[in-house]
């Protein structure tokens, strides 16, 4: 027997499809701003920052480059509650985002300050400006310019991998599609349908990260 | 029911890590071979096989690896074959792993001089041989520590493989947590060794890439 595809059994969700879209939409926003957030916060720490924070921010990055997402999630999400911290599915959702996102743009943003010339740094020391208005005013903007396509590339990175966010039963695209196959038992058509919104939502994200690009630093 | 001390955690875990192991390696090797196919398509002078393997990758790359998953775990089965998870873990793994491979090594390719590819052809070498005794070779150099990169993604990635039922080390810390309740302690030992597994590779890559800028 032939199996006959169905792509029309997925209409009646399409609610449920968009829900899920935008709560991974959402998710990836927020979880970039306050991740990028917490990455430049690091890469500060350990270009700037006093000896000890910067082997902490080590330990830190190390830590979760190194082990999977879903680990990370399972650990934030079923572990933290054994220390009393009680997290809704989409809180620890965003935190392990955040928490994911934060080691990788350490890194990537820490390679975009040591890119500054030393010779920027010597610049503002003798203009008397301090270590913090160095790193504001100096070395931030140019090493933004420098890691922005690696940082574009890690952020659409971190939004495929929040796919496994449906497995603490987060809302999200990858929740949709088991909510749907799970109703109508058309498992491949959901997966394959979703799979398309995640590559479409992908080379959509690629054209808008790379247009703020070239408003934020133009002309390069 | 059994008793579960912090060494029979610690016992089951490990024992179920040589899954997570095991499919790494098929997983890496076996997508080795079929990147190096794409690779060759995607470097070649014929545009049709060059866009058909720019679409293979920019699908593997630009859905998740757990759509893939579930793709290849449900699709195989519409022609009337049963997967089993570990097949379909496999099956997902290598194609997700040779679309990452290949683009890689596009990218050591490109990095050869034109010059090498005009030579070899003035040579008459058809486009196998220059890409096997000319090209490949001086890729191959650059390639070995993106490529040793890689495989800390491939670790990782067979995490996933325990959401579809492969009983590998993240499934196992699941189920020993269930049994156990006592998610702090499993899942940092989950953690623990999955970063014994990854950070060797991390930082020998890292080695490798300090050596060959010092090479320059």
């Amino acid at each position: 027997m032939i199996y006959q595809l169905s792509f029309g059994d997925l209409l009646p969700y399409w609610d449920v499809l968009a829900r899920g879209l935008a709560f991974t939409i959402i998710l990836t926003a927020v979880s970039t701003v306050a991740g990028i957030g917490l990455g430049t916060a690091g890469a500060g720490a350990r270009t700037f920052g006093p000896k000890w924070a910067g082997y902490a921010v080590g330990v830190y990055v190390e830590l979760i480059r190194n082990t999977p997402f879903i680990v990370q999630l399972f650990f934030v999400f079923f572990g933290l509650p054994a220390l009393g911290v009680k997290l809704t599915e989409a809180q620890a959702a965003f935190l392990a985002m955040v928490i994911n996102l934060g080691a990788y743009s350490t890194e990537i943003i820490r390679a975009g300050i040591e890119a500054v010339p030393k010779g920027h740094i010597e610049a503002g020391l003798s203009l008397a400006m301090s270590r913090w208005e160095i790193f504001r005013y100096v070395v931030l903007k140019q090493a933004f310019m420098k890691v922005y396509p690696a940082l574009s590339s890690q952020i659409i990175i971190v939004m495929l991998g929040s796919a496994v966010v449906s497995q603490i039963s987060a809302e999200d695209l990858t929740y949709a599609a088991n909510f749907i196959q799970s109703r109508n038992f058309r498992a491949f058509e959901a997966y394959f349908a979703v799979a398309l919104l995640y590559l479409l939502l992908a080379i959509a994200m690629r054209a808008v990260l790379r247009g703020i690009g070239r408003l934020v630093f133009p002309k390069v | 029911m059994a008793d579960f001390t912090f060494s029979v955690i610690l016992n089951n875990l490990l024992w179920a890590a040589r899954w997570t192991v095991l499919l790494s390696l098929i997983a890496f090797v076996s997508g080795g071979i079929v990147g190096l196919i794409v690779l060759f398509g995607r470097v070649s002078d014929h545009w049709a096989l060059r866009l058909l393997t720019a679409g293979y990758i920019e699908f593997f790359q630009g859905t998740p690896l757990l759509m893939q998953l579930f793709l290849f775990f449900f699709g195989v089965a519409l022609f009337g074959i049963e997967v089993s998870p570990w097949v379909a873990a496999w099956l997902a793994l290598t194609f997700w792993t040779s679309a990452f491979l290949s683009e890689i090594w596009r990218g050591c390719v490109e990095a050869v001089p034109r010059g090498q590819w005009e030579a070899s052809s003035t040579l008459a070498m058809s486009y196998f041989e220059q890409m096997r005794y000319v090209i490949l070779p001086q890729a191959a150099r650059i390639a070995v520590a993106p490529t040793v990169g890689f495989s800390v993604q491939v670790i990782k990635g067979t995490a996933l493989a325990s959401i579809i039922g492969f009983v590998e080390l993240t499934k196992a810390g699941t189920m020993l947590n269930n049994a156990t309740f006592r998610p702090f302690l499993v899942y940092s030992l989950v953690a623990l060794i999955y970063f014994c597994l990854c950070f060797p590779l991390s930082w020998y890559a890292k080695r490798l890439e300090g050596r060959l800028n010092v090479a320059r």
